[in-house]
């Protein structure tokens, strides 16, 4: 029996006050003092934490806002002086695509592990731009399958980075293997490198740590090959062209490279492939104008072996006034890949916009092998997005103090949680393996496609 | 009883005694409309009236105020807390009436309450939240002065973009008294019987264990009341529910939690659930923590372990093997009509096709926005489609196939009022089944802790012994009742404008509605 892909995690609470969504205002000057307070009614005992917390108060700054928002003690507060507030902390966090309801699922799936459950059913918008204009299939009595929830443990989340055969092949009696070198990762997941806008070089031990623990990759930047040491196996350097040359046994312990596009990229993996024919090389495009008909361009070459489309934080191309979402983007490439023939001998990977479990799940069915991601896990480390990761100037989230124990645990907490969250879509569509999801978009249903079969014939034209 | 409809004289012949009626005394529940306010203090309300330290206590806005929302009891010096619930807020601006402009030392302010900001998302807004309640406290429409938005919620697609196109003038005028509100739930010509329920929704399935005994009694006897259905869930039959069993759909899923012969052979309707809206393709999931003694018993298993109702049904994996399930239940409860609940994946129509092929009664469709219990959110969120264009599919595809006759067709998942039950009919569906709204009728403020700690803080949706004491059986029956009733009134008045006359009427209508997003032009096209 193969062995299991199965990440340790253990709850890492956070370091920082948490910043919840809701706190009880509270009007005190007019109380009765009641013997019966509704407070100590609580369910869930917040006030008397609330009292215990501003006791213990080490940052002025920061209040109590843990309330679950239940209303039970602002509606039976015999004088009514209690009030439920959305607290401006928690909706200042993030921008319109790192919504403060991300930050916090993610603050929570980093502490615990968990996936995140709630009830009262779904509370968000009917559709949205980007991931959220699709939903993802199940199957049910007509196409079965006993990959639910109790057949998980069947449930292959590993992908094969590199060239693939496009048919089986022998060689005698013996099945050929691929046409050039294949990194397996146990879930379809690279932890990116970071915009230095979003983090601070200290962290890179934690990435590399992170990485090793949870059986992925980590993409770092060339110049911190002296410190890898034996992470080697789970780091990707990324190879600028006037970043320093890596020794070669350097080279010979990683799997997989990346290289910046340019007009030089092909001489540049023909030099590598030359001496270290071991190595998977990426090719990381950036999606700026023409972004996407390069990348096409590139996975057509016969020397290209996969393709690391990168869009901007929020997902979007860079630079364009009309930018398009990654989503639609990848199922360009995709589709243009099949048609050319070419899909199995490009790895495709995507970055950009990857914020929760869903986007890994709907980045694969667009087309996408894996994705990379980091933004995620500075979250995870409590960062608020405040867009002020330089040298002397405050951090809320003190990541400038992280130790290992909690930065490389509350990291591969979240990848756990990711995991699982995959996992439990897979289970839902029927899908044994994360490498037959890629590009089945018969596992997802997309908002312009559904409204145009249903309300489209009902109704004339979208406006 | 007299109000069920459920015809067994004519199959004594044929039936084994034991499932020709129920074995326990049928419980009648009156559907008399009886006020039934908040079990709060403090009924949150859209608009809040501040009393400055200007007050001279004369109790000028006493007088002035025919709603009641100003309270000095005799004797006391000082006004007790107002009843903002009964103020009619920015509506009372331009009334004579109005006690800030009457205070004569200006003690009084009006202003939004701040709450309206918290309570509520973008699917149930917090007028709507609101107006239920207010339908659940009086049993009527909320009157338009209060202000309430509650027709549709915010969240830009699905039954929150489509209208009614309402006739200026209707050839024949149609009387609220001429409303034919009942549908039957069995249209496929068989031995059994003929079930009607007076209303066209019913309510959907809530376990044992997921909800308190009294959020499940209370919905068992406002189905009573309003002779439609209240479903078990499968969390197995309890006991108390034997005095309604004739308005119970016992439900079977694949933890067969309590299911027994003797408990399918109690109920009218039989329903599987193959997959439910709130998490489709992941099956059920009770909380170890909710898992009491009561629980544990009621489901035969351990105290205080997760139980599972794993995804799917492995002895189901085709159409011939859902037949097979469908014929066992016939076989034991000869009288039972049979519902399939199935959630709405990209080939939803082939499933309902298959379903009415099987020979159920019911095709009960729960879109993937649905659910009331604790739920992953990647499943809430993004499996399985939204029953809006699974209805309009399934009822297309069902009328292709010529099989839209003989069979039901039921939708869930994100039906929120009267004017969701109509659109949905309108779409295709025959009726509606409902859950959040109930919960929402018994004070559920959506919190979405059911599953955290004790469970619902409400006292709704938790087995905790001292939170379930919140809320008593009348008074949660009550509430639904009411409800209900405003409910069938608006329903009744939406079909009044329309110029029909019975539930059916409107079914597939879909040329009665428009989609604010859409030209709308196709009939003048075409």
């Amino acid at each position: 029996m193969p062995e299991k892909y199965h990440i340790q995690t253990k709850p890492i609470p956070p370091r920082r006050p948490r910043i919840g969504k809701y706190g009880i205002v509270d009007w005190r000057e007019d109380c009765c003092r009641c013997h019966n307070c509704v407070k100590k009614a609580c369910v869930y005992d917040r006030h008397r934490e609330e009292a215990g917390y501003i006791h213990d108060m080490k940052d002025v700054d920061a209040l109590f806002f843990d309330c679950m928002g239940c209303f039970s003690c602002v509606q039976n507060c015999t004088k009514a002086l209690l009030s439920l507030e959305v607290n401006p902390i928690y909706e200042a966090l993030g921008n319109s695509y790192w919504t403060p309801d991300i930050i916090q699922t993610t603050w929570m799936q980093a502490e615990t592990a968990k996936i995140p459950v709630s009830g009262a059913g779904y509370r968000g918008p009917f559709s949205g731009p980007g991931f959220d204009s699709m939903w993802t299939d199940m199957s049910e009595i007509v196409r079965p399958t006993r990959d639910g929830i109790h057949g998980r443990e069947y449930i292959s989340t590993s992908v094969d980075l590199g060239r693939k055969r496009p048919f089986l092949a022998f060689e005698g009696q013996a099945l050929m293997d691929s046409d050039g070198p294949l990194v397996s990762l146990p879930m379809p997941l690279i932890i990116d490198m970071a915009s230095p806008d979003h983090t601070l070089p200290e962290l890179d031990p934690l990435f590399r740590e992170t990485a090793a623990r949870t059986g992925l990759i980590a993409i770092m930047d060339s110049c911190a090959w002296p410190f890898a040491e034996t992470y080697l196996p789970h780091v990707a350097f990324h190879l600028h062209p006037d970043g320093p040359e890596l020794p070669r046994d350097v080279l010979n312990q990683t799997r997989l490279i990346e290289l910046p596009d340019g007009p030089d990229v092909l001489k540049r993996i023909a030099a590598i492939k030359k001496d270290c024919p071991h190595l998977v090389v990426s090719i990381k495009v950036m999606l700026g104008a023409g972004g996407s008909q390069r990348a096409i361009e590139l996975a057509n070459l016969p020397a290209i072996e996969m393709l690391h489309i990168a869009a901007d934080p929020n997902g979007n191309e860079i630079g364009v006034s009309q930018p398009r979402f990654i989503k639609d983007i990848l199922r360009e490439t995709h589709v243009a890949l099949i048609e050319s023939g070419t899909r199995d001998q490009v790895t495709l990977m995507s970055s950009g916009g990857i914020a929760l479990a869903e986007h890994m799940a709907k980045a694969i069915i667009c087309g996408a092998d894996l994705v990379a991601m980091s933004l995620p896990l500075m979250i995870a480390l409590e960062c608020q997005l405040c867009h002020s990761c330089e040298p002397g100037m405050h951090c809320p989230a003190q990541l400038e103090s992280i130790n290992t124990a909690y930065g490389v645990g509350r990291m591969t907490n979240l990848v756990s949680a990711w995991h699982d969250q995959l996992v439990e879509v897979m289970g839902a569509m029927g899908m044994r393996e994360a490498r037959r999801l890629r590009g089945d978009v018969g596992r997802g249903m997309f908002f312009k496609e559904l409204e145009e079969d249903t309300f489209g014939k009902l109704f004339g034209t979208r406006k | 009883m007299a109000n069920c409809s459920v015809q067994e004289n004519n199959l004594k012949d044929v039936l084994p005694e034991n499932t020709l009626k129920t074995r326990v005394p049928q419980t009648q529940v009156s559907r008399d409309i009886r006020p039934a306010p908040s079990r709060y203090r403090n009924e949150i309300s859209k608009t809040i009236i501040r009393r400055s330290h200007d007050c001279t206590k004369c109790g000028r806005c006493v007088e002035v105020c025919p709603h009641g929302v100003h309270v000095k009891k005799p004797g006391y010096k000082y006004f007790a807390e107002p009843c903002l619930d009964l103020c009619i807020g920015t509506a009372c601006e331009t009334t004579d009436h109005f006690c800030v402009a009457h205070c004569p030392q200006k003690a009084l302010r009006l202003v939004e309450n701040p709450a309206m900001k918290v309570l509520g998302d973008c699917r149930w807004t917090a007028d709507m939240m609101l107006a239920t309640w207010k339908m659940a406290e009086t049993g009527d429409i909320p009157p338009a002065e209060y202000g309430y938005e509650y027709e549709c919620g915010n969240s830009g697609g699905g039954f929150d973009r489509l209208r009614f196109k309402y006739p200026d003038k209707l050839a024949v005028a149609v009387r609220p008294e001429d409303v034919d509100t009942s549908i039957e739930l069995n249209r496929t010509g068989d031995s059994r019987p003929q079930v009607k329920i007076d209303v066209p929704w019913y309510g959907g399935g809530m376990s044992f264990g997921s909800v308190s005994n009294v959020t499940q009694l209370s919905k068992a006897r406002v189905a009573v009341a309003w002779n439609t259905f209240t479903c078990s869930g499968e969390g197995g039959y309890m006991e108390r529910l034997r005095p309604y069993d004739d308005h119970v759909i016992t439900q079977i899923a694949t933890g067969l939690f309590g299911v027994r012969e003797e408990t399918i052979q109690r109920v009218p309707i039989v329903e599987f659930k193959y997959a439910q809206g709130a998490k489709p393709g992941l099956g059920g999931h009770l909380l170890g923590e909710k898992n009491t003694v009561s629980v544990a018993k009621m489901r035969e298993a351990m105290l205080g372990i997760s139980l599972f109702s794993p995804f799917p049904f492995h002895s189901v994996y085709s159409i011939e093997d859902h037949m097979k399930h469908i014929d066992w239940i016939k076989h034991i409860n000869r009288r039972a009509l049979v519902s399939s609940k199935v959630s709405t994946p990209t080939d939803v129509d082939m499933v309902a096709i298959g379903s009415y092929a099987a020979g159920t009664h019911i095709v009960h469709l729960d879109g993937g926005y649905g659910g009331t219990g604790a739920a992953p959110d990647i499943a809430k969120k993004n499996i399985a489609m939204p029953i809006e264009y699974a209805i309009a599919k399934v009822h297309g595809f069902l009328k292709a196939e010529g099989a839209r006759d003989d069979v039901t067709l039921i939708a869930s998942g994100g039906i929120r009022n009267a004017h969701d039950i109509a659109k949905a009919i309108a779409l295709g569906a025959d009726g509606v089944v409902i859950g959040t709204s109930e919960l929402i009728a018994l004070g559920c403020v959506r919190c979405t802790r059911c599953s955290a700690g004790r469970g619902c803080p409400r006292g709704i949706a938790t087995t905790d012994p001292t939170l379930q004491t919140q809320m008593d059986i009348e008074w949660g029956t009550q509430r639904l009742i009411n409800l209900y009733n405003a409910w069938r009134k608006e329903f009744i008045q939406i079909l009044c404008r329309l110029g029909l006359r019975s539930v059916g009427e409107l079914c597939g209508r879909t040329d009665l509605l428009m989609h604010l997003d859409y030209t709308n032009d196709l009939e003048h096209k075409s």
